[in-house]
């Protein structure tokens, strides 16, 4: 490129300072465990950060050959800080990875193949499995999950159907009951939907409701289009309905980030996810987790939480792996779910722990996911598609023309799926 | 500079003495605007001709000025209405005539520089409608939200702050205090206010509840929420965090203006506003240029509030050019295609701030 | 004619009144946001959204603690943060005032050659926003040569990323602040460089006994203009600095940005890393203001 030649010197002396640094420490590796970095997406969640921390120390302590030291960051510039240590040739060993962005890292070579156990493999659910390429890249020891979350108390007074996974609600009904509800006047929107949460969210929790109606962002076949996918008949019924929310005031617009509003008794459902089931339950005592409406081509709810991988810099993959391996084993499946309230990774995980036993409210998020969840297209462009969706789903809530929008949504997702050669 | 001294013995020597001094005075700083600006503003000069990913595989590849066409691209296209059989003109549902879509015309191109609509008109005699097609259009309307933006705030904000400079400038008992509280948003880190905004804009927040308070039968409005109130939200906050520096700039501009000429001004029988426009306004030239310049290089900068408080919506009501370059580069990690929107923005504000120079030198 | 007197006592009481209104209300104004950020820091989150609809947003009313204090602790290394923000901060506002001076006076007191194209470009960095270049400023600085010192003494390193020096480097050399000392300096007579040259002083000389004791007030205000992007960093340390310990102060509050914001935690955070920026403002803002105006930005 153009712009090599100050970068040549500069390499040199690089690489006659990375000689002296060589000669000044002969002596570093010569006893004691090798350290193994890990990066984890987790600061700022407590709960989280100190399971990782009793993992690694647990795991330090089954061995002597590796040492995995933790270095966590914040979620929300998790993925910058990725960026800035991939362009510095700096990745950790082991590392989280939002799913559905992980065919993105493969793609571009941050990532190594994980060689996890065929039994194990087997063992774990779909939303926590990341493949791309038909190879797998990264496991995560728990797995999320939406629901649309209301009171049982509510549903009965307007004479509303408990919907169940065989039996959801069709999108009449669903319909039916956000006109009913809203017209109650009992309440300032019929529902939540969280359209105060920017980034990834609207992808996650609203491109299943476009799968429902038959659409997707992309064409999953060829992973070349999005034509006719994301703006065929299927997907502009899709946004007649999406916009239609919040003309009809069903849904605000600009939701504020805390989500109170279901607490406080100002709005009748929510649609949110399981991290925040534990203050629902905690509120109501009669609250009740529901599937999403099926719109005609089955109910959909997104899947894949943060996983695990290995980073393709890693000079000790096997110590790596063994960390994923150790984390694997059921006792911390089990704590994981426990501790941070998300579903299992595995049925045997879920059979003991404590927030899915039979009875539990809760159950209806592993039913979910086990019968609804759609993993989000697993292809190089999905950082694209991502953020383009976002803004379609926004500029169509906020009252653009559902067909231009869709089309413009095609439009940018090809441009650049072809400048980039179709990732292959 | 002074180069009318006359020469002296040595002086040959103490030049050079002088220029090598010079030199390495500058040089530390220059060494550190290099490496930190100048030479990553080459890179994404370079970058700006690639197709570079930022998380990619290999090497990028140089395509050429083909992120520029896309990002630039222009075309106006004519087409015809739909006729039936008979030649007469076919009408929709809605009754409007139907003439072939903007993307129909387009679906031929290349997928990377296809052009969608920006606008369109038709013809007095419906027989014919024109589409302005455009390769980005959010490039389009981001250069006009950062033009109203600037539009908006340059006079606006330098208007105000001159206000409040000449309020301070009473040095009246609490000036002092009302100076320092006018400051005080102005060293606040801009995340910081744009949270702090971000609430007080909510619907339930305590913009809404104050004018409520104030204005009898007052509609509570969702100002980020909203179109038509996005920007101007936008613009209001942005005068508030920023207008506290420049008041001290006029402010400084007013001290330096000889109390002998307002003595004069009033022996002559001037009045305040005339004191005003012959004294004060021509001693504060300098400082208006000085004014002028930076805020507008500020305003033409216009991101962290957007990325904060509203990610360019709703409905592009809010995109600027420093943030759509952020969102392509970095989002969609289309690197390439977000270094020549920021190429594009260098070129701009370089310009605007020569323009500047130039009109505001010609009158001095 | 004889009117004028009463126009004048006239004047004179409506005055004050009016002054004290205008003032009042550009104190509202401008201090309120910063008011509802402090007292909503002591109340429990629902009690905040509760008191948006009511003045009590500005008062400290009903359930106060210092509850969201004490999570804010628990959840991040507020000291560390700190302390790292303070180190960096101190080392730009000093590297920066000697950085900043020397070019400052190389450009209005010294003669060499290229003095007006470096003005030119000096004036051209001024319109590059940081967020357009920040990917290629990662590149760069994680490929330039460093150093460090540890047990095993001086050590050579491919890299700044993960230190100090790359929260620092960055924002010492600071255009702004060299046009700030240039005019400044323009404003000291000439020949005080002569008289000391005459009698044998070098150039440093005159720099560092002659001119800059005379910069006092705009030392303050190029302090001031280079710490707030040291403190307000944010964008920079997140892409450059993924070690813990070595993070700034801004940072942390992406770690309140989880799927259940705590906004009096929030407003608790943002209420601690403001604070010392004012403390700083409050005590060097005299000779601030006064370094403003002296400097006289006489373009």
């Amino acid at each position: 490129m153009k712009f090599s030649k100050p970068g040549a010197s500069v390499a040199l002396v690089a690489v006659a300072s990375l000689a002296l640094s060589a000669c000044s420490s002969p002596g570093a590796s010569s006893s004691g465990p090798v350290d193994v970095s890990l990066w984890t997406h987790a600061a700022g969640n407590p709960a989280e950060i100190a399971l990782i921390e009793e993992l690694t120390t647990a795991f330090n302590e089954s061995q002597s050959e590796y040492a995995v030291s933790i270095e966590d960051l914040p979620q929300a510039s998790y993925n910058d800080a990725i960026v800035g240590a991939a362009a510095a040739g700096d990745l950790p060993c082991i590392l989280d990875v939002d799913g559905p962005v992980m065919p993105a890292w493969a793609y571009a070579g941050y990532l190594a193949p994980l060689t996890v156990d065929s039994a194990v493999e087997e063992s774990l659910i779909g939303g926590v499995k990341g493949y791309y390429d038909d190879t797998l890249y990264s496991v995560g020891l728990y797995d999320a999950a939406t629901a649309i979350v209301t009171r049982e108390s509510i549903l009965s007074e307007f004479g509303i159907r408990v919907p169940t996974v065989d039996e959801p609600w069709t999108g009449e009904e669903f319909d039916a009951a956000l006109a009913t509800l809203q017209s109650s006047g009992e309440f300032e929107n019929a529902l939540d939907m969280g359209t105060g949460w920017t980034g990834e969210w609207y992808p996650y929790a609203f491109s299943p409701f476009l799968q429902s109606f038959g659409g997707d962002l992309i064409d999953r076949d060829s992973f070349e289009t999005a034509e006719g996918v994301l703006n065929g008949p299927e997907a502009i019924a899709w946004g007649e309905w999406w916009q239609g929310l919040f003309e009809q005031g069903y849904v605000s617009t600009k939701e504020s980030a805390d989500r109170e509003r279901f607490a406080e008794g100002t709005v009748a459902m929510q649609f949110n996810g399981i991290w925040a089931a534990k203050t629902a339950a905690d509120t109501f005592d009669d609250v009740l987790f529901l599937p999403t409406p099926d719109f005609g081509a089955g109910a959909k709810i997104g899947a894949a939480s943060w996983q695990w991988g290995i980073s393709s810099a890693c000079e000790n993959p096997e110590a790596a792996q063994a960390w994923i391996d150790f984390a694997l084993q059921k006792e911390w499946l089990v704590r994981f779910s426990n501790e941070t309230g998300n579903i299992p990774a595995t049925a045997e995980a879920a059979a003991e722990s404590d927030l899915f036993q039979p009875g539990s409210p809760y159950l209806q998020f592993v039913e979910n996911s086990a019968t609804l969840a759609l993993i989000r297209p697993a292809t190089p462009a999905y950082p694209v598609i991502a953020k383009v969706f976002e803004k379609a789903a926004a500029d169509i809530m906020n009252g653009a023309d559902v067909q231009r929008a869709l089309d413009a949504a095609v439009d940018e997702i090809n441009a650049d799926l072809a400048a980039n050669n179709y990732y292959e | 500079m002074d180069t009318t001294r006359p020469p002296r013995a040595g002086a040959h020597r103490t030049r050079r003495a002088e220029a090598r001094f010079g030199l390495a005075a500058i040089a530390p700083a220059a060494l550190l605007l290099l490496i930190f600006l100048v030479i990553p503003t080459l890179l994404a000069f370079a970058l700006s001709f690639t197709n570079a990913k930022l998380i990619a595989q290999g090497a990028p590849e140089f395509v050429g000025i083909q992120n520029f066409q896309r990002l630039l691209g222009v075309e106006i296209a004519t087409v015809d209405v739909e006729r039936d059989a008979s030649g007469a003109i076919e009408r929709g549902d809605d009754g409007e005539p139907v003439y072939p879509s903007a993307r129909e015309l387009q679906a031929e191109a290349d997928p990377v520089l296809k052009k969608s609509e920006l606008g369109s008109w038709q013809s007095g005699d419906a027989s014919s409608k024109t589409y302005l097609l455009v390769g980005d259009p959010i490039f389009w309307k981001a250069l006009l939200n950062t033009f109203l933006f600037v539009i908006v705030v340059v006079p606006v904000q330098a208007g105000l702050a001159l206000a409040l400079a000449l309020f301070v400038n009473l040095r009246m008992r609490g000036s002092n205090l009302f100076r320092t509280v006018i400051f005080i948003p102005v060293v606040t880190s801009m995340v910081v206010v744009s949270i702090l905004w971000l609430f007080m804009y909510q619907r339930d927040g305590l913009i809404n509840q104050v004018l409520a308070s104030v204005i009898p039968g007052y509609e509570f409005v969702d100002w980020l929420a909203n179109p038509q109130t996005a920007l101007p939200s936008i613009i209001v906050m942005s005068i508030w965090q920023a207008v506290g520096f420049h008041m001290i700039i006029w402010l400084s501009g007013l001290q330096t203006i000889p109390g002998e000429l307002y003595e004069a001004a009033r022996l002559d029988g001037a009045g305040a506003w005339r004191r005003f426009t012959s004294v004060t306004w021509p001693g504060l030239r300098h400082t208006a240029v000085f004014v002028l310049i930076t805020i507008t290089i500020a305003a033409l900068g216009l991101f962290v509030q957007i990325n904060v408080m509203t990610q360019g919506g709703p409905l592009d009501s809010t995109q600027t050019l420093v943030f759509h370059a952020f969102t392509a580069g970095y989002g969609k990690q289309q690197m390439g295609y977000g270094s020549a929107i920021a190429v594009v923005f260098f070129v701009l504000v370089l310009t605007i701030s020569l323009i500047q120079r130039r009109l505001t030198r010609e009158k001095d | 004619m004889t009117l004028r007197p009463l126009g004048a006592l006239h004047r004179r009481l409506w005055l004050p009144v009016v002054y004290w209104a205008v003032g009042a209300l550009l104190l509202m104004a401008f201090s309120f946001p910063m008011v509802f950020m402090a007292v909503s820091s002591l109340k429990p989150d629902d009690q905040i959204f509760l008191d948006l609809k009511t003045m009590n947003a500005f008062l400290p009313t009903g359930d106060v603690s210092l509850d969201n204090y004490v999570g804010v602790f628990a959840r991040v290394p507020v000291a560390q943060f700190l302390l790292n923000s303070a180190f960096t901060s101190a080392l730009v506002v000093g590297l920066g005032l000697v950085v900043n001076s020397l070019a400052g006076f190389a450009l209005t007191r010294v003669r060499w050659r290229g003095q007006t194209v470096v003005l030119g470009l000096l004036i051209a960095t001024l319109i590059v926003p940081f967020e357009t270049i920040a990917i290629p400023m990662v590149f760069l600085v994680s490929r330039l040569p460093w150093f460090s010192i540890d047990s095993a003494g001086l050590q050579f390193q491919e890299g700044l990323m993960n230190t100090y020096a790359v929260q620092i480097l960055p924002f010492v050399a600071n255009a702004f602040s060299i046009f700030l000392f240039a005019q400044y300096f323009k404003s000291i007579p000439r020949e005080l460089d002569e008289a000391a040259m005459v009698d044998g002083a070098s150039w440093w000389r005159v720099y560092r006994t002659i001119v800059m004791p005379l910069a006092g007030p705009v030392v303050a205000t190029a302090a001031i203009l280079t710490f707030l992007p040291v403190w307000n960093a944010y964008l920079w340390p997140i892409m450059t600095v993924q070690k813990e310990d070595l993070r700034p102060i801004q940072v942390g509050l992406q770690y309140f940005f989880q799927e259940n914001v705590e906004w009096g935690q929030i407003m608790a955070y943002t209420t601690i890393i403001t604070l010392p920026v004012l403390v700083m403002f409050l005590l060097f803002q005299r000779a601030f203001v006064a370094s403003i105006a002296s400097s006289g930005v006489k373009g």
